[in-house]
């Protein structure tokens, strides 16, 4: 396992995670980074280059016109998505994300172009045109949204969590939200009820230390976000985001927690978001250099990058799989200027599923 | 291989912008992420980050620049191999590219950024309106847009009352999310103007409370469809703690906030809530539609003993109307305006439906039909008795509303006129509101679902024609 690099101040310190403060009570095993094969360390890396490239180009989109409204890009998260979502059981567990939703897709493996798609608002989108970047969803994945109210999917998550245990059917809802989400009081209300009823779900904070212009330590009173399920009993985990292998291994450790019915996990990543809140944010909350240092030092791209190369992967198949990505990437974003817009008839279909 | 940089479009309401400051110049090397120029938007300077590794060709549009439509090509990069070539969307070579032609968007793009709902268009001059018998005759008028009509009545009572504080996401240091709570932190400091946790059932809570306790807090939402989270406060605890009191007990609270259809942001962020207010007695809703009545209902809004829901629109914030020069521009709540005088048919609208009136009237003026519009500007309480007058001189009515039609302050109008004015009527009352679904994200859906003049003109033709 290649040790991580000097991390910034705005990373954390640690390769791995960190388990709750000292209490009596018992808690998932500590974690240990992933011991992937070069084949997976490939897997994640296609994955995460794809978020990125797959986002660079949604901005470029959105400065074309192509992409109206709110565009909020995962770029810096990407190890986030790719690392949890990895440890998932596809067939069985769920996901639910807020607005900043293309990487979870992606890392879901939906196919790029009926999300660029959407996001130009095209009738061949995921949501047909008519969610766009924030509201999109996918019940073939048991990818539950995509949404646009800041904390909805915490309560909303829970709910997956309790039909997952009503129906005994083995599953666990996985439910992101953002440090600023976090502070929402549905939040609370949800932690009490899924530990009360033993629900199997992971609540995942993705601190990536702002919520819009506001930094965590400007809104939460306890800023060690992974405590913040302790009044409810629910064991937390802190976790460099940055770090895919860090993520992986946390995934599991909270995965057999939780799968052995003992309960919710509270998992915070500690990651940063390098682009503005959404397209439209100047962003004049944090400095240049500040973004620029987590860049040069912690970037989840080039972190794997070296364990690649420490692995025995050679610089010409990352080359390959870069062109790889650029590809797909372009053929999604051609696909979705070009696909036709929906049809007017499809402003009046789906408000209803049944005729009364 | 050069890649055409084009002016982005940063905002969801921009259609050009100003070339502020280019940071890099020609034969520059730059990598994603250095910043190349910094763009003024409708609402902000923004950093225009290259996305591409290459050297800068041309700069084809100088710093200082105003009004560049998004889409013109500003500058070229020549790439470095296939790194810079695939995202090239242009096949025009940099040297042939005169900025005068560079204007349009690239040739597969079939929608321009253009706003495509209704009434997003900025409007170089909006209609002449009938001037506001609440305002001096002979008073002279600067021109503000909404948006700083609203923070200066803010800044004013502020000013006036150390009892009023603002508070609510991002009003403090990002300056508001949509600048209208610009420079209030400056001038009257973090005790008065807080950033809040994004919590808004429990910040309006606390604001009501806040009330309770002898303060005049202004609760923002950052837009009302978050105030669905803080509903229980506004209608449970603010309207109805004087009359549980027995008058004992007030909640002097303004929470305020963009609400209505903003540009393509989907059924969630974009819903107009002014009817749901207005049915809830104990509580004083307000929708202005220009910056002068911006500035007095605030005024009037703030000082009030009574909990007001403020109802603002994101598509009326950046634009411009005379506001009067007056120290204290405050207006009486609950008085509707003829916008516009007319004998043929009344159009009642409020919010941002006014402006779509009015451009209605003025089309139905070049062919012969003179109609009188009313902004009804207070929608609780409702000022009957203008419409009514003006029903009694028109003997048509046709309510204009950015929103469902389904129990709408549209349907509220036409019980009025059938229970107060029936035997004014010389016809059907009509109502040209949103489509009745949620918004829909796509361009031409979101533009089929929004009202828009040609729908008003259009109604104004039925109604009269029905007697
Ligand atoms: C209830 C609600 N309040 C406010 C907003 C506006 N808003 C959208 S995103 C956001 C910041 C959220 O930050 P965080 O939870 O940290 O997530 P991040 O954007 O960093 O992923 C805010 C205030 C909203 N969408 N919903
Ligand atoms: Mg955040």
């Amino acid at each position: 396992m290649a040790k991580a690099p000097a991390r910034s101040t705005a990373a954390p310190k640690k390769t791995a995670s960190t388990p709750a403060p000292a209490t009596n009570r018992e808690g998932p095993r500590d974690p240990i980074p992933y011991d992937a094969t070069p084949a997976e360390l490939e897997k994640f890396y296609r994955e995460m280059l794809l978020i990125r490239r797959f986002e660079e180009k949604a901005g470029q989109l959105y400065g074309l016109g192509l992409i109206g409204g709110f565009c909020h890009l995962y770029i810096g998260q990407e190890a986030v998505a790719v690392g949890l979502q990895s440890a998932l059981d596809g067939d069985k567990d769920s996901v639910i994300t807020g607005y900043r939703d293309h990487g979870h897709m992606l890392a879901y493996g939906i196919d790029p172009k009926v999300i660029m798609a959407e996001l130009t608002g095209r009738a061949a989108g995921i949501s047909r045109g008519k969610g766009g970047s924030m509201h999109m969803f996918s019940v073939e994945h048991k990818f539950y949204g995509g949404h646009g109210i800041v904390g909805a999917q915490v309560s909303l998550g829970t709910g997956l969590a309790f039909a997952h245990k009503y129906r005994d059917d083995g599953g666990v809802a996985m439910s992101y939200f953002g440090d600023g989400a976090s502070n929402q009081g549905q939040v609370y209300e949800s932690f009490n009820m899924a530990e009360l009823w033993k629900l199997p779900i992971i609540f995942v904070i993705e601190n990536n230390q702002y919520a819009m212009g506001t930094s965590v330590n400007r809104s939460s009173a306890e800023d060690q976000l992974y405590r913040r399920g302790e009044s409810f009993r629910i064991p937390g985990m802190q976790v460099d985001g940055m770090d895919v292998l860090a993520v992986r291994g946390a995934a599991e450790a909270a995965l057999e927690w939780v799968r052995a019915g003992k309960g919710p996990v509270l998992m915070e990543l500690k990651t940063y978001r390098y682009r503005g809140h959404s397209m439209s944010d100047p962003a004049k909350y944090r400095s240049r250099e500040e973004v620029q240092a987590v860049r040069d030092k912690s970037d989840a791209l080039e972190h794997l990058k070296r364990v690649m190369e420490g692995a025995g992967i050679g610089e010409d198949k990352i080359k390959d799989i870069d062109k790889e990505i650029r590809a797909i990437v372009a053929e999604s974003a051609d696909f979705a200027e070009s696909a036709p817009e929906p049809e007017l008839h499809d402003l009046y279909t789906d408000v209803l599923v049944e005729q009364y | 291989m050069a890649i055409e940089l084009k002016m982005p479009a940063l905002s969801p309401t921009m259609e050009e912008g100003t070339l502020a400051k280019w940071l890099v110049k020609e034969g520059d090397t730059v990598k994603s992420g250095d910043i190349l120029a910094e763009i003024e938007t409708d609402k902000a300077t923004m950093e225009f980050e290259a996305i591409d590794e290459g050297i800068v060709g041309q700069i084809l549009v100088a710093e200082g620049t105003d009004n560049v439509k998004v889409g013109t090509v500003i500058a070229t990069i020549t790439g470095e191999g296939e790194e810079a070539a695939a995202p090239a969307p242009a096949a025009a070579p940099a040297k042939d590219v005169a900025p005068a032609q560079a204007g349009a968007v690239s040739a597969n793009a079939p929608t321009p950024a253009v706003p495509a709902s209704a009434g997003t268009t900025e409007k170089a001059a909006p209609t002449e309106r009938a001037s506001d018998p609440a305002i001096p005759a002979g008073t002279a008028m600067v021109r503000l847009t909404v948006r700083e009509a609203l923070r200066d009545a803010m800044a004013e009572e502020m000013r006036a009352d150390d009892r009023v504080f603002v508070m609510g996401e991002e009003v403090a240091e990002y300056q508001g999310a949509y600048k209208v709570t610009q420079g209030l932190l400056d001038e009257f400091g973090a005790r008065r103007v807080i950033d809040t946790p994004i919590t808004e059932y429990g910040f309006a809570g606390l604001g009501a409370g806040a009330a309770m306790g002898g303060l005049k807090p202004i609760i923002e939402f950052m837009t009302f469809n978050f105030a669905m989270q803080a509903i229980d406060h506004i209608i449970n605890s603010a309207a109805k703690t004087n009359y549980m009191s027995g008058g004992q007990m007030r909640c002097p609270i303004v929470f305020r906030g963009p609400n209505g259809a903003a540009s393509r942001v989907g059924a969630q962020h974009s819903q107009n809530f002014a009817p749901w207010y207005a049915s809830v007695p104990g509580l004083i809703v307000i929708a202005p539609y220009d910056a002068a009545d911006a500035k007095g209902l605030m005024k009037a809004a703030i000082r009030s003993e009574d909990p007001v829901v403020f109802l603002e629109n994101e598509l009326l914030y950046g634009r411009g109307f005379d506001v009067p020069d007056l120290p204290d521009h405050v207006l009486p709540i609950g008085k509707a305006r003829i916008m516009r005088a007319g004998s043929d048919v009344t159009i009642v609208s409020y919010s941002i439906g006014v402006g779509l009136a009015l451009e209605a009237a003025d089309q139905l003026a070049a062919e012969g039909i003179d109609a009188e519009v009313i902004d009804l500007r207070t929608l609780r309480p409702l000022d009957t008795a203008t419409v009514l007058a003006s029903l009694k001189k028109t003997n048509h009515l046709v309510i204009v509303e950015e929103g469902w039609p389904v129990c709408s302050i549209a349907s509220e109008l036409a019980m009025v006129a059938m229970e107060q004015g029936f035997d004014d009527l010389d016809a059907p009352v009509l109502r040209v509101c949103n489509e009745d679904v949620p918004l829909p994200y796509a361009a031409n859906l979101e533009k089929a679902a929004l009202i828009d003049a040609p729908r008003v003109v259009a109604a104004v033709k039925a109604v009269r024609n029905r007697g």
